[in-house]
């Protein structure tokens, strides 16, 4: 009964024209009009997380698991996983992101954003042997739609961080890539990145106080 | 939501991002942003930048049957039909983080007296840092102590002052080895404290010290 019977491949046996088109319906159901898809960006991807959450869409799930299980592998091995290691703790990742699409909140994180934190916890699940105190939920559910304005400008400041990425100096960028690989012990950390990371912080408090104000 | 005074570093912000504190500091600072939205919306743009780093990792070959395997995953634990509801307010003073590694709140906590009517309970002790709650009575000071390494203190009830500053429910305050204080705990409200360190105290004062192994910070 479940997914993916009619494409029992794996995704790279797909061809374009599937992983496409149907999200392109998806992503229009779900805003109530049809909306040009635009490969690749921030948006795209939050489109096809809610489609997920709101329509269990399998095809939705197999674009992002094309897209970002061969980085999560990446950054697993890279974290120190051998790759048996970071192909497992991959899978649970992915499948996490079936599992709490609905949990995902678009306007203080990117879909990158969101799965670099799940992939991050599951790697100090298996690697450290400890569940990661996580921070209490703030609550959160379908029934509470984030402002899409809020959506908007987030998913296009995480866009602004990934491209200054690109232009950072090499050795800096290294050593910043290091750290979140957990190459770098606490005290070696150095949190001034030379990334615009106050304009999103100012973003997300905004989305915060937004979520804040509607549970009063 | 009312925020706090004394926030977390940015350091120990993007340590705790990146999953590289000892285990004892990502409790406290776990248990500092369910208190605070700044320090929330703070360390959700480190988080951001996990997400930039997962867009330029590049890539690693998938097994041949990796995505059937995934799916196989979500058929043998689908998702839940609908989100459940967060669990409401709670009306002790452990945020989620915290509650959850005492198992219970306030009242749940094992005090062991240390003297001078303080109390302790260690949470955690690992090799390379350690977390405990504190109790100090209301008016009461705390031996004179410097540091050999990094100690967070995240003030849960009461407030306490020291020499430069003061700390209520919801301020960090962290102390390195240049830091050499006397906190004193507000009167009115005992002050309840979590504490992570990465080394063991050194007090000032012949008796503390002699004090310290019993006290086991």
């Amino acid at each position: 009964m479940l997914f993916m019977n009619d494409h029992a491949d794996t995704i790279d046996a797909l061809p374009p024209e599937v992983l496409l088109a149907p999200s392109a319906m998806v992503r229009g159901a779900a805003r109530g009009k049809d909306v040009t898809i635009v490969q690749n960006s921030e948006e795209h991807w939050v489109a096809l997380v809610q489609a997920i959450a709101t329509a269990h869409d399998q095809t939705a799930f197999a674009e992002l698991f094309r897209h970002f299980a061969p980085k999560v592998k990446a950054f697993l091995i890279k974290s120190g996983a051998d790759a048996g290691l970071a192909e497992e703790c991959m899978q649970d990742v992915m499948a996490t992101l079936w599992r709490k699409a609905h949990m995902y909140d678009p306007s203080r994180a990117s879909v990158a954003t969101w799965i670099f934190t799940v992939a991050r916890n599951r790697k100090i699940d298996l690697l450290r042997k400890y569940a990661r105190p996580e921070p209490e939920d703030l609550p959160w559910g379908p029934e509470q739609a984030p402002d899409q304005a809020d959506v908007l400008a987030l998913q296009q400041e995480s866009h602004r961080l990934a491209e200054a990425m690109k232009t950072l100096p090499e050795k800096q960028r290294i050593l910043i890539e290091r750290a979140y690989f957990g190459d770098l012990t606490h005290s070696e950390i150095a949190a001034e990145t030379g990334l615009p990371l106050g304009t999103i912080k100012s973003r997300i408090r905004l989305a915060l106080d937004r979520l804040r104000h509607n549970m009063t | 939501m009312q925020d706090v005074n004394h926030h977390i570093s940015d350091d120990l912000l993007m340590g705790y991002a990146a999953g590289a504190l000892p285990q004892a500091f990502d409790l406290v600072i776990a248990t500092h942003v369910s208190l605070s939205d700044e320090s929330r919306a703070r360390l959700e743009s480190f988080e951001a930048l996990g997400g930039a780093v997962l867009n330029h990792v590049g890539t690693a070959d998938l097994e041949e049957d990796s995505f059937e395997a995934t799916m196989a995953r979500i058929s043998a634990a689908p998702a839940p039909e609908r989100a459940p509801s967060p669990e409401p307010a709670e009306t002790g003073i452990f945020p989620a983080p915290l509650r959850d590694m005492v198992g219970g709140d306030l009242d749940a906590v094992k005090w062991r007296a240390v003297g001078m009517g303080v109390k302790q309970c260690v949470l955690h002790s690992g090799k390379d840092a350690s977390v405990r709650l504190l109790y100090i009575p209301a008016g009461q000071a705390m031996p004179m102590h410097s540091h050999r390494g990094t100690e967070m203190t995240l003030v849960l009830q009461g407030a306490y002052s020291d020499e430069e500053d003061r700390f209520a429910r919801g301020d960090v305050e962290i102390a390195g080895e240049e830091t050499n204080h006397t906190p004193t705990a507000d009167p009115g409200e005992d002050c309840i404290c979590l504490i992570a360190t990465d080394a063991p105290l050194k007090f000032n004062g012949l008796l503390p010290r002699i004090a310290q192994p019993f006290v086991g910070i």
